[in-house]
């Protein structure tokens, strides 16, 4: 879930009402957003690099909102205002409107049949007569951060440029050059760099570093010019320096690069929605023309929005309760339809049911009278659960305690601390794992109690342990390859191996599963050679004529490996073939 | 049992005396250690009413090891003096002809019990040079308790098997129990915590009318896990930082392949009334095989399944295990378990959410909720739940919840007038709340507290 920093008495004033913190956070509440922290600049550097650097830091209090992942609407101030207000009924939703220029002529973007290599994807649109302050700059330069972080997904799938269009001139080039042949001044440098040198030079950038993984192997990076040969940008990495926007700056020229089209367009629109706010003809956006290297045009930006319609009852209600979502509607007046209009601001809206919670929203989820549903049905516990939670109760009983252990390990403790080799154990591998800990999925339950046992070893002896629950193991039969096992497995600790109280619980076992000791349709033991057992101390447990398990005194190796000192014995089972 | 003699004497003693005795003095005219005296009072005391005693203390100054020596061999300055040869050094001759020991003569004083006989000064002089100190003596004075006797009938410990045979318990007396002691822990086995928290969760869910789902498959494809779920592929979630991706077996081989197509058709191009997301679905992605993230994966199966029969209305519960490759703390491990519930009818409405929610914390014990709007991919609406805790004072979120979107619902080929309503938390969370373990780690997996275990009460949620 992203989180917007807005400074708090910004907010109110935008808001033309001060809110204590708790009415904040209610309202809050009640939209889908969360008042997660209050906060200042001051407090935050301090708490991220000491006290002494923060010495200097401002006070004003910052609020910090989490905003639900798919509404890029409300990622800068401007949008959680607007969104706010219209909800509370202080404002009328924009329509958002794209423009023609004055003198005729639109802005135009040239894609080259090279950037199909890397980035084949362009939109670009026009701020006209924009006007900035301090703040309103701040917070244009925060939302390009937070939609790169969120829906660009850092930067890979979209990359957002802005430009002084009075420092360049168009028609602009889209194109892809070998690293070397690309050369300019980047943002806030002095001086001229190739793109190697770059890519070299932002190696050490604790920001840009990031982000240089993403074309840093191609043969060819993307690169913006315009009709004097000025380089825009060298999208997804830098802008250049020549067209950076300042506090002066009147015309925008925004530009998104991308390998995802459709995430582009949400991308430019949210942009220009947002800041068009500040033109001097408020919400119009200057459209762009982008001509593709097949000669087709396209005219940006698209402005998406639907008319979608949908029925409903009390269409008036309804209606009204969805322009308080910046949705405007109206009843159709035929039948229980009503026409809504979803603003390009609101991408997250792809269906009907999208509508139709914003309309619960704006009723209030706390103002739903409460039903029942009356669907009736027989509950069925899952055989294989039922039959563990019978078991566990009786284990508990026989006098031997719980364990719950965890089935991710380490291949250490599936293999080499019980004296196996990895690749007999048909564990499964996790491609990605943090630590050790969570190389494969455990493939017995052995090693999760003798862990347990070795942290608690300050605990009075015997140690009775008892845990049920499944294992992993590769399967070529299941659709993903692997399928789980449910296990028994017990151990007993103390001062002797007591492999006959071992046994004893294996009879009892038995006994409440109601197979009876004998060779034939029944259960018996009979010695098996084991690694992880101590020689001529092991036995393998047959059920009705089928293996299900083994039982015996642990080998010495085994119990020290585990960091143990006592003799240790131990039984693990299936118990699917009981169900 | 203390010395029979010295029980009895007490006795007569305080049969004779006016008024009662004090144990001090009956040490010393006796010639016994006091804790013999003490001894005998405390015996006495465990055969009932035959004495009281009461306890009492007073200041008493003794002699230390050093005075102790002064006291039988005389001080320094006196030894000194003694061993001096009669005959003796030049300088003696000097000094004065005898010495009177006068630091002597008081730590006998004090030797004898009668230090009341120092001066104040004396006796501080003394302290300062660690020849004294004062100690604080108790003792009882004791009077004749409401059934006093100077005989002492012994009692029983225990009726034996004999004494009933033969009847004579009825003459015995019998040691009184201390009732104040613990009595002997019961040899017995105990139950996981989590485990005791997870049968009532489950307990609820049936008496609900819920039927569990099988669960016991962790892993699972990113195709069941994500895409079935209407979840993008390029979603943060399904980032190597967040789910744990399987090496071997790296993918999954199998699908309904009509069933993978229309997937892949909402994803891409949109359909069933949806706009989709418009990207490039690849195959690649939703064959990768994962630990799974929740067990909606199993509700997606079984949601399919459900739909390739005539429908009938259902309703399912799953507690198990769900993994995520996030960062450890407190409260977070890389696996957890979560319950999740499912109901799937015609014509389900948010308020059918909202009332079930009501009806399933509240036999948690939990009445006041309020739901909150947030976004999942895979449900429209979307609620968190939030109940009011009574101790922290403030509304905390104990759960998420949700109506699966359509684009979810109908490739699977479910009819469209039936809606599936859904909500799920974690087992950990409310069992950490119940037993009041504040990390994790004691409570899930091999560093727990084993005592903990074994002290832990049942789980009674409704309170």
């Amino acid at each position: 879930m992203p989180t917007v920093g807005v400074k708090r008495d910004l907010l109110f004033k935008a808001l033309g009402k001060t809110y204590t913190d708790e009415e904040f956070d209610e309202l809050c509440f009640e939209f889908g957003l969360e008042l997660d922290e209050i906060t200042s600049e001051r407090e935050i550097i301090s708490r991220e690099q000491g006290d002494s650097k923060a010495s200097g830091a401002s006070d004003v209090i910052l609020y910090k909102i989490d905003v639900p992942a798919n509404r890029y609407d409300l990622l800068c101030l401007e949008g959680l205002v607007r969104g706010l207000q219209v909800f509370k009924n202080k404002l009328e939703a924009p329509r958002y409107r794209r423009v023609s220029p004055v003198s005729g002529e639109p802005q135009k973007l040239f894609i080259t049949k090279e950037t199909a290599a890397v980035r084949p994807h362009a939109v670009a649109a026009v701020l006209r007569n924009i006007t900035f302050t301090q703040e309103r700059y701040d917070s244009f330069i925060e939302l390009q951060d937070k939609l790169h972080q969120n829906i660009c997904r850092k930067r890979s799938l979209v990359a957002i440029g802005t430009h002084d269009l009075d420092t360049i001139s168009g028609p602009f080039t889209y194109t892809a050059k070998p690293p070397g042949d690309i050369s300019f001044k980047p943002l806030n440098q002095t001086k001229e760099y190739t793109a190697t040198q770059l890519m070299s030079l932002y190696k050490t950038d604790s920001h840009l570093k990031h982000y240089l993984h993403i074309i840093e192997d191609k043969p060819v990076y993307p690169i913006i010019y315009d009709s004097n040969g000025v380089v825009l940008s060298m999208p997804p990495i830098i802008n250049g320096d020549h067209s950076k926007i300042t506090l002066k700056t009147k015309n925008v020229f925004v530009e998104c690069t991308a390998t995802d089209l459709t995430k582009a367009k949400i991308v430019l629109d949210m942009m220009v929605t947002m800041f068009s706010e500040y033109c001097s003809q408020p919400f119009t956006v200057e459209e762009a023309e982008v001509v593709y290297p097949d000669g087709k045009t396209c005219k940006y930006p698209v402005l998406y929005s639907l008319q979608p319609s949908c029925a409903v009852e009390s269409t008036e209600k309804i209606a009204q309760l969805l322009t308080k979502m910046c949705l405007r509607s109206q009843a159709t007046g035929v039948g229980d339809e009503i026409e809504v209009e979803i603003p390009p601001t609101r991408s997250d809206v792809i269906h009907a049911c999208d509508i139709m919670e914003d309309a619960a929203m704006a009723y209030g989820f706390n103002n739903v009278p409460h039903t029942t549903p009356r669907t009736y049905t027989v509950a069925n516990q899952f055989p294989l659960n039922k039959l563990t939670e019978l078991l566990r109760q009786d284990l508990a009983a026989a006098g031997f305690t719980e364990a719950l252990n965890f089935a991710l390990c380490s291949e250490e403790d599936v293999a080499d601390k019980l004296g196996k080799k990895i690749s007999e154990t048909r564990a499964v591998h996790i491609s990605n794992p943090k630590t050790a800990e969570f190389q494969v999925a455990r493939t017995t339950l052995l090693p999760g109690l003798l862990k347990t046992i070795a942290s608690n070893r300050k605990m009075p002896l015997p140690l009775k342990l008892f845990e049920i629950s499944d294992v992993v193991l590769k399967d070529e039969t299941k659709d993903v390859g692997a399928r789980n096992s449910r296990r028994f497995c017990a151990v007993y600790y103390n001062k002797s191996p007591g492999f006959e109280v071992i046994h004893g619980l294996l009879d009892r076992t038995m006994e409440l599963l109601e197979v009876k000791s004998a060779r034939v349709d029944g259960y018996h033991i009979q010695a098996a050679e084991d690694s992880t057992f101590f020689p001529g101390r092991c036995a393998e447990i047959f059920a009705r004529g089928k293996s299900v398990g083994r039982l015996g005194v642990l080998h010495p190796d085994v119990i020290n490996r585990f960091e143990l000192t006592m003799p240790c014995s131990a039984l693990e089972m299936d118990i699917e073939p009981f169900l | 049992m203390a010395d029979a003699g010295v029980a009895e004497t007490l006795l007569r003693r305080i049969e004779k005396a006016d008024g009662g005795v004090d144990s001090l003095e009956v040490a010393s005219s006796l010639g016994v250690d006091h804790q013999v005296v003490v001894g005998a009072v405390k015996s006495l005391q465990a055969l009932g009413d035959l004495i009281s005693a009461e306890q009492r203390s007073s200041k008493r100054w003794e002699l230390s090891e050093e005075g102790t020596e002064i006291a039988e061999q005389g001080s320094h300055e006196a030894r000194v003096f003694g061993s001096i040869p009669l005959d003796g050094l030049a300088q003696s001759e000097l000094m004065v002809d005898s010495i009177q020991d006068q630091v002597r003569e008081k730590l006998v004083l004090v030797q004898k019990g009668s230090s009341s006989q120092l001066e104040e000064k004396d006796r501080n002089e003394l302290k300062k040079r660690k020849l004294l100190s004062e100690v604080t003596v108790k003792s009882y004075w004791i009077t004749k308790g409401s059934s006093f006797s100077t005989t002492i009938t012994k009692q029983e410990t225990e009726l034996t098997p004999d004494m009933i045979a033969n009847g004579s318990w009825k003459e015995k007396k019998f040691k009184p129990y201390n009732f104040e002691a613990m009595g002997v822990a019961p040899d017995c086995g105990h139950l996981h915590p989590l485990m005791k928290v997870r049968t009532q969760f489950r307990q609820i869910f049936l008496e609900m009318g819920f039927t569990e789902m099988p669960t016991n498959n962790f892993i699972e494809s990113s195709f069941w896990n994500f895409d079935s779920l209407f979840q993008p592929q390029q979603h943060p979630a399904r980032d190597a930082h967040d789910t744990f991706f399987l090496s071997d077996p790296a993918l999954a081989h199998e699908f309904p392949q009509d069933y993978l197509e229309r997937v892949k058709k909402v994803h891409s191009e949109g359909g069933f009334g949806s706009q989709g997301y418009k990207y490039d679905w690849k195959i690649e992605e939703a064959q990768k095989n994962i630990l799974r993230t929740h067990t909606t994966a199993v509700s997606a199966r079984m949601l399919y399944k459900l739909a390739q029969q005539k429908f009938t209305p259902v309703k399912y519960f799953s507690i198990d295990r769900v993994f995520r490759n996030e960062t450890l703390d407190a409260t977070h491990l890389a696996e957890f378990h979560q319950i999740e519930g499912v109901v799937a009818d015609y014509g389900l409405t948010l308020g059918d959410l909202i009332g079930i929610l009501h009806q399933f914390f509240t036999k948690l014990g939990i009445t006041k909720l309020r739901f909150k709007p947030a976004y999942n991919p895979y449900t429209e609406p979307s609620m968190e739940v939030f109940s009011y805790h009574e101790g922290l004072q403030k509304w905390v979120e104990v759960g998420n919840s949700g109506v699966f979107r359509p684009e979810m619902l109908l490739p699977m080929g479910l009819p469209e007038d039936v809606s599936v309503i859904a909500w799920g938390l974690s087992l950990e969370r409310p069992t950490m709340i119940k037993y009041g373990i504040n990390n994790i780690r004691e409570l899930v997996g091999h560093k727990v507290n084993l005592q903990m275990v074994y002290d832990s009460p049942m789980c009674r949620l409704e309170s």
